[in-house]
């Protein structure tokens, strides 16, 4: 069947099949790989990515059901000139990533929070953060950067 | 995963037409459903996705009853379902946020996963699903682990609760999957409290019959003091013996109680 | 002096592409007229291989070829990377590692055959056709029942499950034996250090790619090290002449040791790929990770620790039992014994050590380095025995640690353990973090908590891990069938920018900035001029890659030696610009100029000239600037700290909560502080995960129980504190030229038995009679700890 989304601002159309993730979707036949894939049981959260709005695991959800919606990736987050936005200029300044791997996930849960809840505290940063798993950091830097992002006093996170 | 037709009808009549067909089968939010297939340990022919069915979607609070589309999302439960306090946090307590967007009150009743946190309050609030054909009380409604009295092609369209005075659902989580390794829901009504547990029993989601009769008469932490279960009829696992569970079970209970105030 | 050099906070450069979705990870390559591998794998824990009909898989839509062990008939076995030899002087039993399942399979997900077609899903469904009679066999689970007369075997042509029965100083057997029966206290205690599955969030990827007009083939692998691949697989598996064998490994998503390892996945799509002429992929599920990625630890061991009246340490005896699974992973060996037992006196004066390693083979998912590597499973031990021997004497743990630390005047220090410390300051580090967490008012704390109904808790290790790994000669001697030197090649351009090409290679540590620092502030110029390059057999020199915290000393090291090479090249060509002696040539902030005078010329002056030899001197000095140093380190290194983990637990659950981590680490010089915190930071999320969620469980049958994250505990953010870490004790390396220790591995070797001294710590205080949970000490096994106790 033909599937067409918005994706990041942009009309996008690919053939899928009914068992097709969105994941899939966007990595194979729209060649978006800043998508990641890093399990298969729906809870490490690197597949994050929001579907009119709401974050959602795309390797949990069919191509199918996002046909016709607007999805924003990754790939969408910067400005068109490459400029990072907040949330991403914070990961870098408090080295919120490692490998990177986990990071487009973390990166889109952290944007779907601070829409909702625009300061959070340290502990609902973490609470939020229960979907997304990172190997790398510990989370340490990855709470500290989302807080700052919030415009909020990192010095609330212990020194390093 | 198999490959599958994907089907995504408009209404509940269309829906219940479409699962007529050999092998197909409903699709809520997917958030169980998916992983299953992906392991290659489901294979419907069809799949027929409940998320464009808009008379399935909403929260209705009126009459002392919040009554919760089958296709609402936790997410909209737990910050539509204002009314019903206990079931609003138990909702915005299941998985993760972005598994709560998509998962649906009516998949998670219709898997009845013994793990799940809504059948607690399903049954603890002695709730009405509502299907397609009729209406089914909680108390018959589920019939064990991932058993229930839905008919093949039966779709849950609703579930009815009655608000009860007080209520509170206390999780404790297993560590890997963060699902219930028991759950309690203590819902306090004017003939009595109804305590439901589930992530512990060896039958799915179950009532405590002892605990309730005990609530009733004195709604206090106290009241459970006493009272014990056997860890024999209870789960253990890698993450816990029965008997830890049987125990957490009472603590949980305890201290649901407690947060009813 | 450059503002981005040594010492600098520099953010990392490679974050743009990795916060942009531009990282280019091996599974993101796809290459014209790919096909994909699916690897059908043993269901069963051990069993016969009767046969394998693959008529009706074949036939099917999509299908290209089916492979089987019959297939690799002319193929080699994974190789080990390391020849242990025992205590009685003869060399491991070391069985053949298929690359695909011979006659029987070992464990559950040994690859039996694979599928290759135009989809995966094609693949995986001709794979579900494949008729497999595996007539089972009883599995062999329990490592003390492995090694009884008569107990089943895993490999039928070994003469037992011993792989070997090591001991480590075997001179000094007796001696341990004598110390401890004459000892006015011992301590005994028996542990398990919990088998764990490495879980980088990136499943490994292989990609092979056979060319056949210039007969070249290229691996794309989620490597940490691709020329030990190359030289592994090229060498030793496919007979591929390392110049037609390119492998590269892109952007890795962490590695934690899992994927230092030559698999057999790897070898399979270089071979097939030829066999079929298209290229071949395989991706890992996540599922497929748990039951194909080496695992780690998997230890059980009896500790016992010799005290004298003055309670000073007089010996120390241990009993361990390693688990190596069904086969030998690359290093796996070398991990129980060389890795582990050099550590046994840990940060003390212990005069005397013994250690006993049984290692031993079970019908389970090989086992190899993870994080810390042996170090985590001697420091687990002693930190946990002597925590329990202050408990038994009545002595402050910290106070029992310093009365027993080596001296800041000791050093260097010659262990009985073969190894020797070249710097160190363990005073300093346990005194930074007994301040740093408020030592002295914990009782205050713990009444705080206790009036809320909850039991706090207190716990302390010191650490010393050798890492930096390792003189060449040295682990030649111990068994390693490789160098462990590393690479650099820094090749200057005309215009004064800098290329350096790197052995180590980075799959999260930053090395694209933090070797560029160091190039920096050698040179003085901006670190914007120094593009540092890895990952690609065919750009790299022969390097041995990343793994034991060995980038910077090692790795950096070598880059430091080519870059001096460079200078120096420099400076002659300088002095012949300038018409000065070589010997009175300065370089400092990126220009050369003459002692004592005002002429100077640009590094780009120089780097020109080099290039444009038009004014240079050619009769003396060939052209251009491009050096390449290879480094092998004359000792390890040994960074060391102090670590304190304050817990709560509640007594209605047996639930630990962590209050507080803090980490006093020494780890020599610093290059990056802000991505040497980050490396502790999840190195201590690691250990914390050890110690109190992550297992790896084998039913009575062999199949895996904890096989996927809805079962296998990981880490959360809700389940870590805010860390608290400091190095600001450092006691430079001695014998590298940076000074540098290496910090990779410190936090998951450190914080392990901090947290469970802690736990036991609240036990204590609680009114509980519990000296010992083995991890994880999740929350049923603390409630049913505190119902015995």
């Amino acid at each position: 069947m033909k599937i067409t989304m918005t994706v990041n601002g942009k009309t996008r159309s690919g053939e899928a099949e009914g068992r097709t993730l969105l994941v899939n979707f966007l990595r194979d036949t729209l060649g978006l790989t800043g998508t990641h894939v890093g399990c298969d049981t729906s809870q490490c959260g690197a597949c994050v990515v929001h579907v009119n709005g709401q974050a959602v695991k795309s390797c949990t959800m069919l191509a199918a059901e996002a046909d016709g919606a607007q999805v924003s990736t990754i790939e969408g987050q910067a400005a068109p000139d490459g400029t990072l936005n907040t949330i991403q200029q914070a990961f870098q300044d408090h080295h919120g990533l490692q490998c990177g791997f986990c990071t487009p996930g973390m990166v889109m849960s952290a944007t779907a929070l601070l829409k909702e809840n625009p300061k959070p505290t340290e502990a609902e940063i973490r609470h939020y953060l229960e979907g997304n798993i990172c190997r790398c950091t510990g989370y340490h830097n990855i709470v500290k950067a989302i807080m700052a992002a919030s415009g909020q006093d990192v010095g609330a996170i212990a020194a390093e | 995963m198999y490959n599958f037709e994907f089907v995504k009808p408009s209404t509940v009549a269309e829906a219940v037409a479409a699962l007529k067909d050999e092998g197909a089968q409903a699709l809520g939010g997917g958030q169980t459903l998916l992983p299953t297939m992906k392991q290659r340990l489901a294979s419907p022919e069809t799949l027929v996705s409940l998320s464009g069915i808009a008379e399935m979607i909403g929260v209705n609070a009126a009459g002392g009853t919040v009554t919760i589309g089958g296709a609402t999302s936790h997410a909209a439960v737990a910050a539509q379902a204002g009314a019903y306090p206990a079931l609003a946090a138990l909702a915005g307590g299941i998985g993760d946020p972005a598994v709560r967007n998509r998962g649906t009150i009516g998949g998670s009743v219709a898997n009845n996963d013994p793990a799940a946190c809504y059948p607690s309050a399903v049954l603890a609030s002695g709730a009405t699903v509502v299907t397609n054909a009729r209406e089914i009380a909680a108390d018959d409604y589920f019939q064990g682990m991932f058993a229930t009295a839905l008919e093949e092609g039966e779709i849950i369209t609703a579930i009815r609760f009655p608000v009860p005075q007080a209520a509170n659902y206390q999780k404790f989580e297993q560590p890997a999957s963060r699902f219930a390794m028991a759950g309690v829901f203590v819902a306090k009504y004017a003939d009595g409290v109804r305590v439901a547990v589930t992530g512990a029993g060896n039958d799915g989601v179950f009532r405590w019959a002892e605990a309730e009769a005990a609530l009733s008469a004195n709604f206090s932490p106290a009241a459970i003091e006493g009272l014990s279960l056997s860890g024999d009829d209870m789960i253990g696992d890698v993450h816990g013996s029965g008997a830890y569970r049987a125990h957490l079970v009472k603590v949980l209970t305890k201290r649901a109680v407690a947060a009813c105030g | 002096m450059p503002k981005d050099g040594i010492g600098a906070s520099t953010k990392r450069r490679e974050d743009i592409r990795f916060l942009t979705g531009a990282g280019n990870y091996t599974d993101d390559i796809n290459i014209h007229g790919q096909t994909y591998a699916h690897f059908v794998r043993s269901d069963v824990a051990h069993g016969k291989i009767n046969n394998i009909d693959t008529s009706a898989a074949e036939a099917m839509d999509g299908v290209i070829k089916i492979f089987t062990a019959a297939d690799f008939a002319s193929a080699g076995g994974i190789p080990c990377g390391w020849q242990v030899t025992d205590r009685f002087g003869q060399p491991m039993q070391e069985p053949k590692h298929p690359i695909l399942a011979e006659g029987k399979v070992r464990h559950v997900g040994d690859p039996i055959c694979v599928v290759i077609a135009e989809t995966l899903e094609q693949a995986r469904d001709a794979g579900e056709a494949i008729e497999i009679d595996i007539e089972e066999l009883e599995p062999v689970l329990n490592m003390k029942d492995a090694l009884k007369d008569g107990a089943t075997k895993v490999h039928d042509d070994l003469t037992s499950n011993l792989c070997y029965d090591w001991g480590f100083v075997e001179e000094n057997r007796d001696a341990v034996d004598a110390a401890i029966k004459s000892a006015h206290h011992v301590t005994t205690l028996e542990l398990v250090n919990n088998r764990l599955v490495p879980n980088p969030m990136e499943p490994r990827v292989a990609v092979g790619h056979y060319a056949r007009a210039n007969d070249e083939y290229t691996l794309y692998t989620t490597s940490q090290n691709p020329h030990v691949i190359r030289l592994l697989m090229g060498a030793f598996v496919l007979g591929i002449p390392e110049h037609k064998l390119r492998v590269v490994a892109p952007d890795v998503g962490g590695g934690f040791g899992s994927k230092i390892y030559h698999y057999a996945e790897e070898a399979f799509v270089t071979y097939a790929s030829k066999v079929i002429n298209r290229p071949v992929k395989w991706t890992s599920t996540r599922s497929e990770a748990f039951i194909s990625d080496a695992h780690g630890r998997d230890h059980v061991t009896k500790i016992e620790l010799a005290m004298d009246e003055n309670y000073m340490f007089t010996a120390v005896r241990t009993d361990t039992y390693a688990n190596m699974g069904a086969y030998l992973s690359t290093f796996a060996p070398s991990i129980p014994t060389w890795l582990h037992g050099t550590l046994m006196a840990g940060n003390y004066t212990t005069p005397l050590v013994y250690v006993n390693v049984k290692a031993v083979f079970t019908n389970t998912v090989p086992v190899d380095a993870y994080r810390g590597a042996g170090r985590p499973e001697a420091t687990f031990q002693l930190e946990r025995v002597i925590d329990k021997a202050a408990r038994e004497i009545g002595m402050d743990p910290a106070e029992l640690r310093r009365r027993n630390f080596i001296k800041p005047e000791q050093f260097p220090y010659q262990t009985p353990v073969a190894v020797m410390y070249d710097t160190g300051n363990y005073h300093a580090t346990l005194d930074k973090a007994l301040e740093m967490t408020d030592y002295a008012n914990f009782d205050k704390r713990a009444a705080e908590s206790k009036a809320r109904g909850k039991l706090r808790g207190y716990g302390l290790a010191h650490f010393i891990e050798a890492c930096g790994i390792a003189p060449s000669n040295l682990v030649g001697q111990l068994g390693a069938r490789a160098g462990l030197y590393e690479s650099a090649t820094v090749r200057v351009n005309a215009t004064g920018s800098i290329s350096v090409f790197t052995g180590s290679h980075s799959h999260g540590q930053g090395h694209e900035t933090t070797f560029a620092q160091v190039v920096a502030e050698m040179i003085g110029i901006d670190v914007s001029q120094i593009d540092i390059v890895h990952g690609d057999t065919s750009k790299t020199p022969m390097g041995m890659g990343t793994y034991g915290s060995r980038s910077i000393a090692v790795g950096g090291s070598a880059m430091v030696r080519a870059t001096e090479k460079i200078i120096n090249k420099a400076k002659k060509i300088a002095a012949h610009l300038l018409e000065a002696s070589e010997a009175d040539i300065e370089l400092k902030d990126g220009k050369f100029s003459v002692a004592g005078t005002d002429k100077s010329v640009e590094w780009a002056g120089v780097t020109l000239a080099a290039y444009v030899p038009h004014n240079y001197p050619l009769e003396n000095l060939e052209p251009g600037l491009e050096e390449t140093a290879f480094y092998d380190p004359a000792n390890f290194t040994y960074p060391s700290g102090a670590y304190v983990c304050e817990v709560e637990v509640d007594p209605d659950t047996g639930k630990v909560d962590i209050l507080g981590f803090t980490a006093a680490d020494d780890f020599g010089n610093v290059i990056n502080p802000m991505i040497v915190a980050g490396q502790v930071h999840g190195g201590v999320a690691q250990g914390i995960g050890q110690a109190l969620l992550e297992n790896t469980v084998f039913d009575e049958n062999g199949q895996l129980l904890t096989g996927s994250f809805m079962d296998y505990a990981m880490p959360r953010a809700s389940d870590m504190p805010s860390f608290d870490v400091d190095h600001s004790c450092q006691t430079p390396c001695t014998h590298n030229p940076l000074g540098v220790k290496g910090c990779g591995e410190a936090g998951a070797i450190g914080s392990p038995p901090a947290v469970v001294n802690a736990v036991i710590d609240a036990l204590q205080r609680g009114g509980y009679n519990v000296d010992h949970i083995d991890m994880p000490v999740s929350p049923s096994r603390v409630w049913a700890a505190m119902q015995q106790g």
